[in-house]
């Protein structure tokens, strides 16, 4: 090539312009993220934008849907929406306050199904020819329907039972994670809640909160499972050894546990400290237990963390810390003190027992369907973690069948079925015996069909009013 | 049927686009612009149909007879543009041209759909640009003096600049207009011609470090009355592209990673001293906890993109005005949410074309100093696209700079265009380097044959 006598510049050979490329090189990259970037953000988080409160969107698909229908296991209705002769629409809840929390409420805002499963009530998927007629009609597109996994039998017979008291109850499948019945009382009724709001925002009383999700209770003696799990995770071959003798109290310097009514129980080996819930021998092997193992275990619990629910919960509270005194490490192993725990969250580590130690994430919404009947997208059971193993949790399972065989459940003895479980009598005041009635469990033993968690506040002890709740609820899903 | 017609419209304008756009990616297996005249055809063709498409959706949605007349005036200038820039310029690239014609009818459709009167004036300024551009090519084709005057560019641009930052009125927060004989200029974006200009014909010459420190010193002193003027987008375009051609001008690596490294420092003492710019990265951050306060637009432009879907709702089918300044800060927001992300997404593809198209072209210039000018123009262009739509998006804080062609700004329509026309004339000048190449070629292998002629005749 001659140097070209141009008459314009160059009269010096320039060498290739190889940044040239990499600039171009570099901004194809930026754009390739940016496009990928763009469609992943935009598909995985259009649920939770549509959602927001601040999503003015609703209100055009509102405008454009009528609000799909929620429908329990066996198809019962749970919500729906009713339109009269003028085109006026109103929410309809068959069941009233039933089924208040879990389900929820769709005005002034939303909480339970109507909120986290808001998504798909205001869409429809119904096709454009179905459309068309719709529009010809002059009516608004029928919104998609929320199959759940409710049973209307079990959730009737939790609310009956809890009766006047204040308290909840969770019953679930341990196996597939679905939710069976989930009933929290005070409750309200939503078919009236728009009437009725002032008075219960402005009112001292938490009707409206879910206290199977959202309720911090402390968890007494059922947290006494976490304590055995931690102390069979440190001493794996020796806890058959294990021996203390219960004098109906334990002290340890200054601190001091006592028994549930200062019983004493006597000479007990670790499976009969838990079958009778001593207080004083699990405050013996809190304060043998390692501050550091304790800690992980409590992280393997989902203590302190987010739990997988699509519902609003509030995260429970237990810690262990090199900074855990002696009398809080005795606290600590019988479930008093700072720790607190939601129901929901001990039903879910029960459902890992009853599971072989997996968790299934829990779940309300089973599918969506179409006005036209057919299927948008269904909910499969789905492993959410590994809490424990396998062995650990036959030992668990084979200690809360002692608790039902010769402990504090012994109501639930000598049934058609072998039930295990364990039962708690939380004292949430300081300096008063007064107690919460805890119970979780499951049945059969030996082959987990039915978990259930109960808290009745301040009724008494666990044992004596949260286990015949369970048993009805035993008996009606097991048919005995 | 209406139903049908605005269902049906959807998937044919994102297959049109997405039809346009390949096309254009095609056009790069030919070397010459000639071989590439039958595919720039099919998409004049294609681009005809889709505003076609676009038209009747719109007419079943709200059957508004004036928006016919409206229509009809844009596909006549946009059609006029690209024939006259073929009859006229037949040298100059037409993919360029295309897209930059495809864009601005985009911006058209979409502008209308959020405010007529807005659109009649956006349309208003693009023509006028558009006729200004015209001439743009055959004056930088023949004013070849221009590399000379490079610290004129500069005075000019800092001093324009500069009055804003003195007199400006305040714009969302940031000095960045001021307004003359009632209309409002943003000297920022014209400025950016100017500054082009100015690296171009400082750094062709020479790369010694004393002469890159001086002209470092002069870019420096933009970027600085930019950011004292809180407009921080365009702050960043100019220190983007000034590192970008410096690089190339050097092929230095070390003037790219200092420059990046200085950038960076810059970047980390302005969020200590500006409120202005920490609520912005917090806003980024996490948009949706501060809804109420900085974190609202942001929050409004992500609806508006993730409710559209893959093919997104229609025209007057969504709630784009739920997104404050949705016409010039966030037009890609409501483009996803009526369009689909596809048509958004395929949109990009267009941007990325023209950039592409450019860096060839300049590649291909053997002047340098023109090769700058082209350069800085594609990165120019390209780096305002991408703070634009990742600033609309969350993938990178939000700056509040307008996307070329498409968004509602009638500085910004007219500084693109004027930078594209002056990218014209350096295709101009490309081709007409070739041509002395070929002309020169022809001339000894003449020169050759006469010498061998004579030598074998000498020999009988």
């Amino acid at each position: 090539m001659k140097n070209p006598e141009n008459k314009r510049d160059s009269n010096v050979k320039t060498p290739k312009p190889y940044p040239i490329i990499a600039i171009s090189v570099f901004f194809v990259c930026l754009f390739a993220g940016l496009i990928v970037y763009i469609c992943y953000y935009s598909a995985t988080n259009k649920q939770e934008l549509t959602n927001n409160s601040h999503n003015t969107r609703q209100a055009i698909l509102l405008a454009q849907n009528t609000r799909g229908t929620i429908y329990s296991n066996d198809g019962q209705v749970l919500a729906e929406t009713v339109t009269d002769s003028e085109g006026n629409e109103t929410r309809n809840y068959p069941f009233g306050d039933l089924f208040a929390h879990i389900v929820g409420y769709a005005s002034n805002g939303r909480a339970g199904i109507e909120s986290f499963a808001n998504y798909y009530l205001i869409n429809t998927s119904i096709s454009l020819s179905e459309k068309v007629q719709y529009d010809s009609a002059g009516q608004k597109y029928p919104g998609d329907s929320v199959y759940t996994t409710l049973d209307v039998e079990l959730q009737e017979i939790a609310y009956n039972q809890l009766s006047a008291y204040n308290g909840a109850v969770i019953v679930s499948d341990p196996k597939t994670g679905e939710i069976l019945a989930m009933v929290s009382k005070p409750g309200f009724d939503p078919n009236t809640i728009e009437d009725e709001w002032d008075s219960l925002i402005n009112s001292d009383g938490t009707e409206l909160l879910n206290r199977a999700t959202q309720g911090l209770y402390p968890p007494g003696s059922t947290f006494k499972i976490v304590t055995a799990l931690e102390y069979l995770r440190e001493n794996n071959n020796e806890y058959s050894d294990y021996s203390f003798n219960c004098t109906g109290s334990y002290t340890l310097g200054e601190d001091t546990i006592n028994c549930y009514h200062g019983e004493s129980h006597g000479s007990l080996d670790f499976f009969k400290s838990f079958a009778k819930s001593c207080n004083s021998s699990f405050a013996n092997i809190g304060v043998s237990l390692d501050r550091d193992k304790f800690a992980s275990t409590l992280d393997d619990l989902m203590f302190n963390s987010e739990l997988p629910l699509d519902m609003a919960y509030k995260q429970s509270s237990a810690t262990c810390s090199n900074a855990t005194s002696t009398g809080d490490m005795m606290q600590l192993a019988i479930g008093q003190g700072a720790t607190s725990m939601t129901p929901m969250h001990l039903n879910m580590i029960t459902c890992a027992i009853a599971n072989g130690g997996t968790l299934m994430k829990p779940y309300v919404v089973s599918s969506v369907e179409c006005e036209n009947g057919t299927n948008v997208e269904t909910f499969n059971d789905e492993q959410y973690k590994t809490l424990m193993t396998s062995e650990e949790a036959d030992i668990l399972t084979e200690m809360m069948v002692g608790v039902v065989e010769n402990g504090t459940a012994s109501r639930l003895k000598g049934l058609s079925y072998t039930a295990a479980g364990k039962t708690g009598s939380a004292e949430y005041k300081t300096g008063s015996s007064d107690s919460h009635a805890w119970f979780t469990g499951f049945a059969p033993a030996e082959d987990p069909q039915i978990c259930v968690t109960i808290i009745i506040e301040d009724a008494g002890s666990g044992g004596e009013y949260a286990v015949p709740l369970a048993k009805r609820l035993f008996d009606a899903y097991l048919g005995a | 049927m209406e139903l049908y017609v605005t269902e049906l419209s959807k998937y044919v304008i994102t297959f049109l686009l997405t039809a346009y756009t390949i096309l254009g990616f095609i056009t790069f297996k030919y070397k010459g612009e000639k071989r590439r005249q039958g595919l720039y055809n099919a998409q004049n063709i294609v681009m005809f149909l889709m505003f076609i498409a676009c038209f009747i959706q719109i007419e079943a949605k709200v059957g508004k007879i004036e928006y016919l007349f409206f229509f009809t005036v844009i596909l006549v200038i946009l059609f006029a543009t690209i024939m006259l820039y073929h009859m006229i310029y037949p040298d100059g690239n037409r993919l360029i041209i295309n897209n930059m014609c495809m864009l601005l009818m985009i911006g058209f459709i979409m502008i209308t759909r959020l405010s007529y009167n807005k659109a009649v004036r956006q349309f208003l300024i693009a023509a006028v640009s558009l006729i200004i551009g015209f001439f743009i090519p055959n004056i930088i084709f023949k004013f070849e003096k221009a590399k000379e005057y490079g610290i004129i560019y500069a005075i000019v641009g800092i001093l324009a600049l500069g009055i804003v930052l003195i007199m400006g009125s305040a714009t969302n927060g940031s000095k960045i207009s001021y307004t003359f004989f009632g209309v409002t200029f943003q000297p920022s974006e014209l400025v950016k011609i100017l500054f082009v200009l100015f690296v171009a014909a400082s750094l062709y010459k020479s790369s010694d470090i004393q002469h890159i420190m001086t002209t470092s010193a002069l870019a420096a002193a933009h970027v600085i009355i930019l950011v004292l003027s809180k407009d921080l987008g365009s702050a960043l375009i100019f220190f983007v592209v000034y590192l970008g051609m410096v690089f190339i001008a050097t092929r230095n690596v070390g003037y790219l990673a200092g420059g990046l490294l200085l950038g960076a420092l810059a970047s980390v003492v302005a969020y200590k001293l500006f409120t202005h710019i920490q609520v912005r990265v917090s806003a980024w951050l996490d948009p949706f906890s501060q809804i109420e306060s900085g974190g609202y637009q942001i929050s409004q432009s992500l609806f508006g993109i993730s409710s559209g879907g893959w093919f997104g709702l229609g025209l007057f089918g969504g709630s784009p005005d739920s997104i404050p300044y949705v016409e010039a800060d966030f037009i890609f927001s409501a483009i996803a949410e009526e369009f689909g992300i596809i048509f958004a997404c395929v949109m990009i593809l267009i941007c990325i074309s023209t950039f592409i198209m450019m860096m060839y072209e300049a590649y291909r210039i053997a002047d340098k100093f023109y090769q700058l000018i082209g350069c800085g123009i594609a990165i120019t262009y390209i780096f305002q696209v991408f703070l634009t739509i990742g600033g609309g998006t969350k993938f990178i804080p939000l700056t509040g700079v307008t996307l070329p062609f498409v968004s509602y700004g009638g500085t910004s329509v007219f500084t693109t265009v004027v930078l594209m026309s002056v990218f014209e004339g350096l295709t101009l000048i490309r081709f007409d380097e070739a041509y002395q190449d070929y002309l020169r070629k022809k001339q000894t292998e003449r020169r050759q044959v006469t010498y061998e002629k004579s030598r074998e005749q000498k020999r009988q």
